[in-house]
């Protein structure tokens, strides 16, 4: 298989995650989405690392990985303090923003 | 040269003390005293000056702005036997108004009587120094500074609505012929590069003066016709009454409206090179001195008698200017100085008597009032020519040089206005000193501070005119047949003002009815001071209202449209911040998916 076929992969998985952060509506799923972009991103990295024979494309993905597991724990604690005071995660719901 | 110098920096001296030291201004009578003192240490050394005879003028400059080849403008003094005589006059009327304003002044409170003197401590200061600048610029420097000085003095009763319109009008008045004198100035050093007085005079004489020169001599005139109250700009003169009367004898007598004769005077050389201005100035200046003479016929109040006369005789002042006889307009100015100030003083007095400055209210004050009535019968005889009082000479003189410029129109108006010149005094002599009625009250003469300076320029006023009697002296010609017609003037006035206002074989009112038109026009003042304001309403506030309009409308709607639009395309933007995070997502994926486009076609 050639470098086309993982790319084309992480392209799709990217685009299915950003999909699924536009249209979620639980906070959850918006989650979910993300880091389905993220491990599209580690897909890309590691394919190039792979077929460049580089090993600083691994080193970034392990980079991505742990910091993909911070922003989770902290996405998830922020989506539970919300449910805690709003008694609801859905994204529509959330407009405290709105001008 | 030192002397000069002692008499310009004494009043200064006084003035910066004053202002510099709040405690000695409101001290009142202390300030006074320095004032006082200052001013008549300057005329000492004016006296000690003048006694010694003096040739070439002496002058001394100093370097104030320099530039490439030679100073631009100095400072310093230019002293002439013109200089000289002014120098006295102006102390001298200084002195003795000080003096009189002490005991005529008495009921102000102190800190007022403190910025009385410190104005007037100002006000000899910057009369001296323009008596004494060598060259335009310093000239005009304080000639501002007379009318500020008249400005002030003018106002200053300020709580008094009317004191402060007068102050105002002063200074507009004035101001609107000091914009043709600085253009003038100004236009003069283009033309020949010089502001000083010397070098003018020098090119002058040689007849190496740039020719053309009548349009900026015309507007150096126009600062005359401001400060020295010609028509059309003789209206603030009047009502220059609205400030304490010792300030009228001080700015009638010697200082602001000396300025513009003295003016004229003094760069006489320059303007008897244009003989257009010259005639202008005559004619102007004759045709003041009727239109003056009749208002004073018809007002009851014996200051603006006093102010309409001041007017008058101005004329005459600028009528022997514009007929190539600067002596004789300086002469006048240095008699009339003498008596006008008395006048004025003695009005003074009588007012403080009686409490009114209305010649109706007045009467029989000669019985109650011996002294002044006598130093203002004293004055009256001087200003109506009468021989051998000082103004019947230089008015000779001056009617003299007149007729020898064969000017034959403004000759005949200045002799109509001796007539009326006589007739209008002595009508206020009679009515207010004499007549039928008694003033009110038990008024009595006055203090002796004030009376001093009345017997003193009541003997000067004699003195001068005995002294030229007797030893003839140059400025004196006798003419017979002028002589004559003079006296014969003034002597048909003075009958009428006595068959009609002692007498009464012939009653004012029948007087007033037979000279209708002129009663009329007079009274209302021949809509001159109508037409000023009817100026001042329809252009100036015409104008003011335009541009208020222009503000309203134009700038503020201007600044409204872009504040109205920035509201309205916030409240449209606003509606894109939904609060919702997915829909900025959104936002953001769109347009970096159309970066990303775009970067592929246009790469």
């Amino acid at each position: 298989m050639g470098l086309q076929a993982y790319l084309l992969l992480a392209a799709a998985v990217f685009a299915i995650g950003l999909f699924g952060v536009l249209t979620r509506r639980n906070a959850v799923g918006i989650l979910l989405g993300i880091e389905l972009m993220l491990n599209a991103v580690n897909i890309n990295l590691v394919a190039f690392s792979r077929f460049n024979g580089d090993l600083a494309g691994m080193v970034f993905a392990l980079f991505t990985i742990a910091i993909t597991v911070a922003e989770v724990a902290v996405g998830l604690a922020i989506v539970i303090v919300i449910f805690r005071v709003r008694k609801t995660v859905e994204a529509d719901r959330l407009d405290l923003l709105k001008g | 040269m030192t002397l000069a110098l002692t008499a310009l920096a004494l009043p200064f001296l006084a003035f910066v003390l004053q202002a510099l030291v709040p405690p000695l201004r409101r001290s009142g009578r202390g300030a006074a005293a320095v004032s006082i003192v200052c001013v008549g240490g300057s005329l000492a050394a004016a006296a000690r000056l003048w006694l010694a005879p003096l040739g070439a003028p002496l002058v001394r400059r100093w370097e104030w702005i320099p530039a490439d080849g030679g100073p631009l403008v100095t400072v310093g003094i230019y002293l002439d036997p013109t200089a000289q005589a002014m120098l006295v006059l102006v102390t001298l009327v200084a002195f003795l108004v000080q003096l009189y304003s002490l005991s005529y002044l008495r009921e102000e409170p102190a800190p007022a009587l403190g910025r009385y003197y410190t104005y007037q401590s100002l006000f000899a200061f910057s009369m001296l120094g323009l008596v004494l600048a060598p060259n335009f610029v310093e000239m005009f420097i304080f000639w501002e500074l007379v009318g500020l000085c008249s400005y002030l003095l003018i106002g200053f009763w300020y709580e008094r609505p009317a004191a402060a319109r007068a102050a105002v009008k002063a200074f507009w008045t004035t101001r609107l012929g000091d914009v043709g004198f600085v253009i003038g100035i100004v236009l003069l050093w283009r033309a020949t590069g010089t502001f000083d007085f010397e070098t003018l005079f020098g090119l002058a004489e040689a007849g190496r003066l740039p020719a053309g020169l009548a349009l900026t001599m015309f507007l150096i005139y126009l600062g005359a016709v401001g400060k020295s109250a010609q028509f059309p700009l003789h209206v603030w003169l009047p009502d220059a009454m609205e400030g304490p009367t010792p300030v009228s004898a001080l700015i009638h007598a010697a200082t602001m409206v000396a300025a513009g004769v003295f003016m004229v005077t003094r760069a006489f050389p320059l303007f008897a090179v244009v003989p257009e201005v010259l005639t202008i100035m005559a004619w102007v200046g004759a045709f003041t001195a009727l239109l003056a003479a009749t208002m004073a016929c018809v007002e009851n109040d014996i200051k603006r008698v006093l102010a309409y006369s001041t007017v008058s005789q101005l004329g005459y002042m600028m009528a022997a200017a514009g007929a190539a006889a600067p002596s004789a307009a300086f002469f006048h100015l240095l008699t009339h100085g003498v008596f006008k100030a008395l006048l004025f003083l003695a009005a003074g007095a009588a007012i403080h008597a009686v409490g009114s400055s209305d010649i109706r209210q007045m009467g029989r004050l000669f019985g109650a009032l011996p002294q002044t009535g006598i130093v203002f019968l004293i004055g009256t005889l001087a200003l109506s020519g009468v021989w051998p009082f000082a103004g019947f000479f230089s008015k000779e003189a001056v009617l003299s040089a007149v007729w020898d410029g064969h000017l034959v129109g403004p000759f005949l108006m200045l002799a109509l206005t001796a007539l009326l010149t006589a007739a209008y005094m002595f009508r206020v002599v009679f009515v207010a000193f004499f007549g039928a009625d008694r003033a009110e009250g038990h008024p009595h003469d006055a203090p002796p501070l004030m009376a001093i300076p009345l017997w003193v320029l009541a003997f000067l006023t004699v003195a001068i005119g005995v002294r030229v009697a007797v030893a003839g002296g140059e400025m004196h010609h006798p003419r017979g047949w002028l002589t004559a017609l003079s006296l014969g003037l003034a002597g048909v006035g003075v009958a009428i003002a006595l068959v009609t206002y002692q007498w009464r074989v012939i009653s004012p009112a029948a007087l007033s009815r037979a000279l209708r038109p002129f009663d009329f026009m007079a009274r209302r003042r021949y809509g001159i001071d109508g037409a000023y304001a009817g100026i001042y309403r329809g252009i100036i506030l015409g104008f003011a209202w335009l541009i208020g309009w222009i503000d309203r409308y134009v700038v503020d709607g201007l600044l409204n449209a872009l504040s109205a639009g920035t509201l309205s395309a916030g409240d449209l933007l606003r509606r894109i911040q939904n609060g919702r995070a997915q829909d900025y997502v959104y936002g953001v994926a769109c347009g970096l998916l159309a970066l990303l486009v775009a970067s592929q076609i246009w790469r």
